[in-house]
């Protein structure tokens, strides 16, 4: 990938990325938030991950936040009033999160392998069969125990959504 | 050139602003929603270093595999979590967390 849209695309995901946090309106986060997850998956697609890429859009940015919306939708959150803030709150989160990124610029400094460049592919490329094979040989049994865990959520749903819990 | 240090960077930082929306926001679903921001840049880094780590010149399909399952077992995250915020909301009338103070010392 050309580095003007490297840095495009993740300039988008981030810019979305901090309104989803600055925005009062939870409908605006959720919206936001799925702008994000679609300059993600163009990362993907710039990284030769096409199949992450499509699955990225659609369970993300598609199933998962159609989900959010619908719940949003459900619960009928407005706006959320101005609370008081707390001025300790405020000082000790802004104090992690800077000791995180300084920690994160001071690693990457120090990290020898990071000045790798992207080498052309030569292989046989073939993304979706290549993902099938592995997915299918390698990782039989973590795809199976996968399957397993989506039906126990779906019933663990089921019972969380009804009414009375008995 | 992009380096692999570029694509850490990003990653970093959106963990960075997923972090911060869970420390400072206070209304549950938008702290969820920080959540899947914070999974989603694990998966940033984890395809880049995938497709920095060529195997017989194509990516190292581990990582893509990782992501992969990644991906779908936060979704079936958000189905539990949002399900356990809707029960929440009927019993306690409200997603503020503030709100929610049982387990407060």
């Amino acid at each position: 990938m050309s580095p003007i849209f490297f840095w495009l695309f993740s300039a988008l995901m981030l810019g979305f990325g901090a309104c989803v946090i600055l925005n009062r309106n939870p409908v605006a986060s959720a919206l936001s938030l799925v702008v994000s997850f679609l300059g993600l998956a163009a990362l993907f697609v710039g990284l030769d991950a096409y199949f992450i890429g499509v699955i990225q859009v659609l369970v993300y940015a598609g199933a998962v936040m159609v989900l959010f919306l619908f719940i949003i939708m459900l619960l009928d959150l407005r706006k959320e009033r101005r609370r008081k803030i707390k001025p300790l709150v405020v000082l000790g989160g802004g104090a992690v999160v800077i000791a995180f990124v300084a920690q994160l610029g001071f690693i990457l400094r120090n990290f020898p392998a990071g000045a790798r460049t992207l080498e052309p592919l030569t292989g046989p490329f073939d993304d979706t069969k290549n993902i099938g094979f592995t997915l299918f040989s390698n990782y039989n049994l973590p795809f199976q125990a996968v399957g397993v865990l989506v039906l126990v959520a779906t019933i663990g749903v089921v019972i969380l959504s009804k009414r009375e819990l008995k | 050139m992009l380096t692999l240090n570029d694509y850490l960077l990003v990653s970093g930082l959106l963990f960075a602003l997923g972090f911060a929306g869970v420390l400072f926001r206070r209304n549950l679903i938008v702290i969820f929603m920080a959540l899947e921001m914070m999974l989603n840049a694990a998966n940033l880094s984890l395809v880049a270093f995938a497709r920095f780590n060529l195997v017989d010149g194509l990516p190292n399909y581990n990582g893509q595999m990782l992501v992969f399952f990644i991906i779908t077992v936060a979704a079936a995250e958000v189905a539990v979590g949002l399900a356990i915020i809707v029960a929440l909301y009927r019993a306690r009338q409200t997603v503020h967390v503030e709100d929610i103070s049982t387990l407060k010392f």
